[in-house]
C-alpha cells in the first residue's frame, strides 16, 4: 500500500495530548510518524491546511440491520454513511434476524464487513438467547468470534437475576455489559419523553424514571459482580448524577451520549414528526443541560449516534405507530462540534476525546490514537465548514433524521482507514 | 400545511368568535321547516371515520348535507385499512377524487396533523387520539353562551379522566383564550400535574367538591375505558370519588349548568337524576353541533375560505 501524508493540518491526538500545527504519515495502512515537514516523498498527500487531523472517530453504538433487515440498511451501506461522517469504526448491535446470539451470526458479520465494509466494523453480542432476557447468549464463542461488548440493546435484560449471571460471566470474559437502561413497565406503550410536551400532544410518556431505575439497578449489579458497566445513550438527569456517583465510587461504570439527546429537546416534537421519535426519547431542559454537564465534566465517556435506520415506509405513519429511532452517522460530528465546541462548552481536545479515546477504553480497542505503529485510521475535519445536511443524499438506505435541511457549522472533511481515503468532501 | 381545522390551541381568541358568531347564524336554520341552504352547493365532503362515533359523525354529515353539501361516510371497518392500506395511501386515495375537504377521527393523536403535512386537502379534525377535538369545544362555548352573555369571568370545571381526553384539552385551550378561571378535576393518575402548563387559568383538583364549589358550568367527562392502559379505579370507587350526583349541585352557582360531551354512562361518571336534570344541557350541546360544524365547514371549504382547495 502507498503512503500517505497529511500535510499541515492542525493534529489533536488525546492520547500523547499533542496539539498544534504538524503532519502525519501512514505507512502500509500503519501510523508512521507524526510531526513537521515531514518526507513527502513517494506518498499520496492530503493539504490539510486549516483543517482538523484527528484519531479516526469511533462510534460504538450503530444498528447495521444485516444480516436480516437489510431494507433498512446494509453493512456496506451503513459503513459507508458512517466514513461519510468522519467514523473509521463502528461497533454494531446484535438486534438482526438472527439475533447476533452465537459465533456463526458473528462471525458472518465479520466477514460480510471484511468484503463490503469501507470502515473497521466490530460487532457487539446478544446478553441473553435471541435477547428474550432468559437465557444467556454463547457469550465465551461469540468473545472468540471477535465481539467487543455484549448488549440486548433496545430489549432491556428485565430480570435482575439473568443481569447478574450476565456480569458475571461478562467480567470473566473481559467483555464491557452495555444496557440499554429502560424499565419496560415504566415506560409501556409510550411514544415520547412524559412532560408538559406529551400532556399537550395527548401522547404517552416515557417517564424520565424508566431510564433511572435501570442504571440504578445495574450500578449496583455492576458493584456486586465487578464488571464493567456502560449505559448506552444517557439521558436524564439522574441518571447522568448516578454515573458520576458510581466513577466516585472507583466503579467501572461509563457511559455514552448522542447528539441528538443534547441537540434536540421534548418540545422540537410539534408536528408529529415521527423522525423525532426515538428511545430514550428527547427530554426536558434540565436532562440536556445534565447530558451536557455530564460531557463537560468527564462524568460521560463518550459520544455514539445510536445510528438507527427505518425505511419511509415504516416512519411514514401515525406517530404511536412508528418504530423508535433514528439515523445519526453523518450528523453526529458536526453537532458536536456545533452544540459543544462553538459554545464553549468543551475544548478541541476533549471533543476529539469523546469520540476516540473515550469509546476505545470502554472497549478496549487499539484505536482512537495516532501512535506509532497503531492502524491508520484519521478523521480529517473542518471545525468551520459550513454546510447543510441533506437526508436525500445520505449514504445510510433509510432517512429518518430530525436534521434534514440543517445548516451546521463544522463536519468531516476526509476520513481515513487503514491508510486509504475512504470518503472525502465533495469540493 | 392545508387550511383546515386541526385544533384549538392555534387559532386566535378572533377566530374562536367569528366561528361561534357564524353558528349563532345557523342556530335558528335548524328550527326551519325547510333547512337546506345552498352555501356548499357542489362541494363534496368526506367524513373519513376510523373510531366509532355517532354524534359527531352524523352532526358532521348533517350539517354539510345542510349547507347543499354532498358527503360521503367511510368508516374503517368497511374500507381499505381493514385490508392493510396504510393511513396515508388511503388519504392519498381520497385525495385523488378531489373532495373539497376531509372530515376525520382517528384513534392516533396527531393523526390529522400528519396527514396535514403530506396532503393539500383541508382536514377537519373531529377527534385525534387524546389530542384535541376542536368542534366539540365549540360546541360547548356556544351552548355555554347560550345561557351567559359571555364567557369571560367564568368558573369551569372538568371533572373525570383528564388525561385521555381530547374534549378537556380542546375546551382548556378554548376557555383560557377567553379568560375563564378552568379547574380540572379526575383521580390523581388521570390528573398529570403538567396540565397546568397547557394554557393560562388552569388548576387542578383531586376533590370534587372543591372543583364544583362556585362553578358555573360542570363538564363531566366519560370515562374512557378502552384508552386506559393502567390499572384503573374500580368502577364503585369512580363514581363514589368522580361521579356527579344530585348533591352536589349544591356546591355549584344556582343557575350552573352540567355538560357532557357524550355517550354518557348512567351510574359511572353521573348518576341517571343528574343526566335527567333540568340544568343538564347534554341534548342541547348536540343540537348545537350541527350549528358549529356549519360554520366550520363553510370556514375551511366556503367561498371565503382562505386556503380552500378550489382557490
Amino acid at each position: 500500500m502507498p503512503s500517505l501524508l497529511i500535510k499541515n493540518g492542525y493534529v489533536v491526538d488525546p492520547v500523547s495530548g499533542q496539539e498544534g500545527p504538524a503532519d502525519v504519515r501512514i505507512e502500509d495502512g500503519r501510523l508512521h510518524s507524526v510531526g513537521k515537514n515531514l518526507d513527502s516523498s513517494a506518498a499520496e498527500v492530503i493539504d490539510a491546511t486549516g483543517l482538523v487531523v484527528a484519531p479516526g472517530l469511533i462510534d460504538m453504538h450503530v444498528h447495521l440491520r444485516e444480516p436480516g433487515i437489510e431494507h433498512s440498511e446494509t453493512i456496506e451501506t451503513g459503513a459507508r454513511a458512517a466514513a461519510a461522517g468522519g467514523f473509521t469504526s463502528i461497533c454494531c448491535m446484535p438486534n438482526t434476524l438472527p439475533v447476533n446470539d452465537n459465533a456463526t451470526v458473528t462471525s458472518y458479520i465479520i466477514e460480510r464487513a471484511r468484503q463490503h465494509a469501507v470502515v473497521n466494523v466490530f460487532p457487539i453480542g446478544a446478553i441473553t438467547r435471541n435477547s428474550a432476557g432468559e437465557e444467556l447468549a454463547a457469550i465465551g464463542s461469540m468473545k472468540n468470534a471477535g465481539i467487543v461488548a455484549i448488549s440486548d440493546d433496545g430489549r432491556p435484560v428485565m430480570n435482575a437475576r439473568v443481569m447478574r449471571r450476565a456480569m458475571q460471566l461478562a467480567k470473566s470474559f473481559d467483555l464491557p455489559v452495555i444496557d440499554h437502561c429502560e424499565d419496560l413497565n415504566l415506560s409501556a406503550g409510550g411514544d415520547m419523553h412524559e412532560g408538559a410536551q406529551s400532556t399537550r400532544l395527548g401522547l404517552r410518556g416515557i417517564p424520565a424514571s424508566s431510564e433511572d431505575v435501570m442504571v440504578a439497578r445495574d450500578i449496583l449489579l455492576a458493584e456486586t459482580t465487578g464488571a464493567r458497566f456502560h449505559v448506552a445513550h444517557i439521558s436524564s438527569r439522574h441518571s447522568v448524577h448516578m454515573v458520576q456517583f458510581a466513577k466516585k465510587q472507583g466503579l467501572a461504570v461509563t457511559c455514552e451520549a448522542t447528539p441528538h439527546h443534547f441537540a434536540l429537546t421534548d418540545s422540537d416534537i410539534t408536528q408529529y414528526d415521527s423522525s423525532y421519535k426515538m428511545k430514550p426519547p428527547l427530554r426536558s431542559d434540565c436532562d440536556i443541560a445534565a447530558v451536557i454537564d455530564g460531557i463537560v465534566s468527564g462524568t460521560v465517556d463518550a459520544i455514539a449516534t445510536d445510528h438507527a435506520p427505518h425505511p419511509g415506509s415504516e416512519k411514514m405513519q401515525e406517530f404511536e405507530k412508528c418504530p423508535f429511532g433514528i439515523i445519526g452517522l453523518e450528523t453526529a460530528l458536526a453537532l458536536s462540534i456545533e452544540k459543544l465546541y462553538h459554545t464553549r462548552k468543551i475544548s478541541l481536545m476533549r471533543l476529539v476525546e469523546l469520540f476516540t479515546t473515550g469509546p476505545a477504553r470502554i472497549l478496549g480497542l487499539n484505536r482512537g490514537t495516532l501512535a506509532a505503529g497503531a492502524p491508520g485510521d484519521v478523521t480529517i475535519f473542518d471545525v468551520e465548514l459550513g454546510w447543510t445536511y441533506d437526508v436525500n443524499r445520505s449514504y445510510s438506505k433509510s432517512k429518518n433524521s430530525p436534521f434534514d435541511g440543517w445548516h451546521l457549522r463544522g463536519g468531516p472533511v476526509a476520513t481515513v482507514v487503514g491508510g486509504a481515503v475512504v470518503w472525502r468532501r465533495e469540493a | 400545511m392545508s387550511a383546515g381545522l386541526l385544533g384549538i390551541e392555534e387559532l386566535t381568541r378572533a377566530e374562536v368568535e367569528a366561528i361561534l358568531d357564524r353558528a349563532h347564524f345557523y342556530q335558528p336554520v335548524q328550527m326551519q321547516p325547510f333547512k337546506k341552504l345552498d352555501t356548499l352547493r357542489g362541494k363534496m365532503i368526506v367524513n373519513l371515520f376510523f373510531e366509532a362515533s355517532t354524534r359527531t359523525r352524523t352532526s358532521f354529515e348533517i350539517a354539510a348535507k345542510r349547507l347543499g353539501a354532498d358527503t360521503v361516510s367511510i368508516t374503517a371497518s368497511g374500507s381499505s385499512v381493514s385490508k392493510g392500506e396504510s393511513l396515508v395511501d388511503t388519504l392519498n386515495t381520497l385525495a385523488a377524487m378531489h373532495p373539497d375537504a376531509i372530515v376525520m377521527r382517528h384513534a392516533a393523536s396527531g393523526a390529522p396533523h400528519f396527514l396535514a403535512r403530506h396532503l393539500v386537502i383541508p382536514i377537519i379534525n373531529a377527534g385525534d387520539g387524546t389530542h384535541e377535538h376542536p368542534t366539540q369545544a365549540l360546541l360547548d362555548a356556544l351552548t355555554i353562551l347560550d345561557r351567559r352573555p359571555a364567557l369571560e369571568g367564568l368558573r369551569v370545571a372538568i371533572i373525570g379522566d383528564i388525561a385521555h381526553s381530547r374534549v378537556a384539552r380542546s375546551n382548556v385551550h378554548l376557555l383560557s383564550k377567553f379568560g375563564v378561571d378552568i379547574v380540572l378535576c379526575g383521580p390523581a393518575m388521570l390528573l398529570p400535574a403538567e396540565l397546568t402548563q397547557l394554557a393560562s387559568g388552569v388548576s387542578l383538583t383531586t376533590d370534587m367538591s372543591e372543583a364544583i364549589a362556585g362553578a358555573d358550568v360542570i363538564m363531566m367527562l366519560r370515562v374512557q375505558l378502552e384508552r386506559q392502559h393502567d390499572p384503573p379505579l374500580s368502577a364503585g370507587e369512580y363514581f363514589q370519588f368522580y361521579g356527579l350526583r344530585l348533591e352536589h349541585l349544591a356546591l355549584a352557582k344556582p343557575d350552573a349548568m352540567v355538560m357532557h360531551p357524550g355517550p354518557i354512562n348512567r351510574g359511572r361518571e353521573l348518576s341517571s337524576e343528574v343526566a335527567d336534570f333540568q340544568r343538564s344541557v347534554i341534548l342541547n350541546q348536540v343540537e348545537n353541533g350541527v350549528a358549529i360544524r356549519m360554520a366550520v365547514l363553510e370556514r375551511v371549504v366556503g367561498e371565503h375560505a382562505n386556503g380552500s382547495a378550489a382557490s
